[in-house]
């Protein structure tokens, strides 16, 4: 609920691009980062008379998409063609499906701090993605005023699933966790990378405002270009505020599609491909329809485990819904999981050290790992840190760092705290006119001097002794 | 059902035709007169028809997922009239 009783109305709609080997509709590679036109064919190009043939391991996946996402499975679906012209669309239209998709009616249910949300998916369908344009000349990495475009046909065609959402969603931070949700689904069916950086996950946003209590809906607005998941919950919340403000200024709010600059948090107009939306959908002719057998939806449905939302709820009983949540969004539930020892301490252990280190958690060995973390209070600092980076070597042991022991003696410790107290006069003066926060920083060259062996607490205690308070 | 002069603007504004002047009235006709003869069908009772979307009677007709080679670059581009560092090089869009 936002200000004065302003109620946010959001759908998303989501784009996800499935990582098969081969394009959609030809057996071009799909991959990203290549030179530019060298994965594309005559189908791909749209040279006269080639024809389409649909990739069938992008099907099943979207079938596994909508079993996930809680859909009906069409028992016979359609692909359609939608007409626009555009330099990233060289046939003049994309293939995609209309009104009988291979997914729809589900329910997506997404955890928050006060409770689930049951989001309504109104379809997941199937068809390919544009070409890559980029745009030279003018003012760098900006649209407007470009002179020339450089169409790259090697993103053109790959398999492409764009999700609607009903507009359920209530607020910026519900759509973002929609989001992650989902990226975090998709990840684990195994069907895409779902990268919001690469463009292999996008999201545009429809957003609306209305009065508490009030029926129906007011104007909405098309939010485009948010790609990550904070520009989302900052791009609605931005968008939200700027409609209500229009209303309680006595405008109207005007519908149109608008474009998020996450670097000064604005949002300004941008002028759609095709002004009056007019795709002129038609059954595409060079297609036969698509009936999922019986065994295909059976495999589907097998391949969808617990979703993320599920267990956020489960490991909120033994944790919070912040580190729960966190978890599961970074695919780490199933390290910890196999990590033994106090809840708590291998959540966090896992959410920041393990994180900072970069260690893959499916690498790592849970019963090595819990004893390390039970010893992380006796060990040097450092020698944990380093347990942590090497905690994914199939080899590793935790005995080895258990043995290093801290450094909490006082007459080893005070020479070295004399040494850099000496050689930071000032800073120990500063301290002392008040900078209380200067205590980490001789902590921290202490522990450098020691290279990390120095027992934090005790370093804190003689610290405190030798500055004088 | 008779075409306006407003519906042949419009379509060849979404198809980017010109249509000239001096042809707008032999177009309209033209559009009006393919209009009506698909019209006739309206006349059967079609209520338990399924629309047909392929006159074959297939369905799942689909390839393994399996790259094939494709073109290569230079390949590729030949019948681009402007290629500029390995792409199609085209007037700025969306501007």
């Amino acid at each position: 609920m936002s200000a004065n009783g302003w109620e946010p109305v959001v759908g998303l709609e989501i784009h996800v691009q499935l990582k098969t080997r081969t394009k959609m509709f030809c057996r071009c590679e799909n991959v990203w980062g290549e030179e530019p036109n060298t994965r594309t064919c005559p189908v791909c190009l749209a040279h006269p008379g080639t024809l389409p043939v649909p990739n069938r391991t992008a099907v099943e996946w979207t079938l596994k998409l909508g079993v996930a996402l809680g859909c009906e499975i069409a028992p016979r679906a359609l692909f359609h063609r939608k007409n626009y012209f555009y330099p990233d669309l060289p046939k003049g239209y994309q293939i995609s499906q209309y009104d009988v998709p291979l997914a729809s009616e589900g329910r997506f249910v997404v955890p928050g701090p006060d409770g689930d949300r049951e989001i309504g998916i109104v379809r997941a369908h199937l068809e390919e993605d544009a070409a890559k344009t980029v745009h030279v000349g003018g003012t760098a990495g900006r649209i407007h005023g470009a002179e020339h475009s450089l169409v790259d046909f090697n993103r053109g065609g790959t398999p492409l699933v764009e999700i609607v959402t009903q507009p359920d969603i209530r607020s910026g931070e519900e759509a973002r966790r929609f989001l992650q949700l989902l990226r975090q689904t998709v990840v684990e069916l195994g069907i895409s990378d779902a990268e919001m950086e690469k463009g292999s996950l996008r999201c545009d946003a429809n957003v609306s405002v209305r009065k508490a209590g009030e029926g129906g809906f007011r104007t909405k607005t098309e939010l485009k270009n948010m790609n990550s998941f904070k520009f989302v919950a900052d791009g609605i919340a931005a968008e939200v505020e700027r409609q209500v403000g229009v209303y309680e200024s006595g405008g109207e709010v005007v519908q149109q599609t608008l474009h998020f600059d996450p670097a000064r948090g604005t949002i300004a107009p941008l002028r759609s491909k095709e002004e009056a939306h007019d795709y002129r959908y038609f059954p595409e002719p060079d297609l036969v329809p698509v009936e999922p057998s019986a065994e295909q939806v059976a495999a589907a449905r097998e391949s969808v485990g617990e979703l993320p939302g599920a267990r956020i709820r489960r490991l909120e009983q033994e944790l919070d819904f912040d580190l729960a949540y966190g978890l599961v969004t970074s695919g780490r539930d199933e390290l910890f999981a196999r990590v033994p020892g106090d809840r708590r301490a291998v959540a966090n252990v896992l959410m920041n050290q393990l994180a900072a280190a970069g260690t893959d958690p499916a690498a790592v060995n849970g019963e090595e790992l819990g004893k390390l973390i039970a010893a992380r209070e006796r060990i040097p600092r450092q020698a944990f840190l380093d347990a942590l980076a090497a905690s994914g070597n199939g080899d590793f042991r935790a005995d080895r760092y258990l043995a290093e022991e801290t450094v909490s003696d006082a007459a080893a410790l005070d020479p070295v705290i004399d040494r850099i107290l000496a050689a930071n006069a000032e800073q120990v003066e500063a301290y002392r006119g008040g900078k209380a926060g200067l205590l980490g920083f001789f902590v921290g060259q202490v522990m450098k001097e020691t290279q990390g062996k120095a027992d934090a607490r005790a370093v804190n205690e003689r610290l405190r002794e030798k500055l004088g308070n | 059902m008779a075409i306006t002069r407003e519906d042949v603007l419009h379509v060849a504004g979404l198809a980017r035709l010109e249509i000239p002047e001096g042809e707008m009235d032999a177009v309209r006709e033209q559009l009006g007169a393919i209009l009506e003869a698909v019209g006739k069908v309206a006349e059967l009772d079609l209520a338990d028809v399924e629309p047909t979307s392929h006159p074959l009677d297939l369905v799942n007709s689909w390839a393994e997922d399996e790259p094939r080679p494709s073109l290569s670059q230079k390949d590729a581009l030949l019948n681009a009239p402007d290629p500029s560092d390995g792409s199609f090089r085209v007037p700025a869009v969306g501007g």
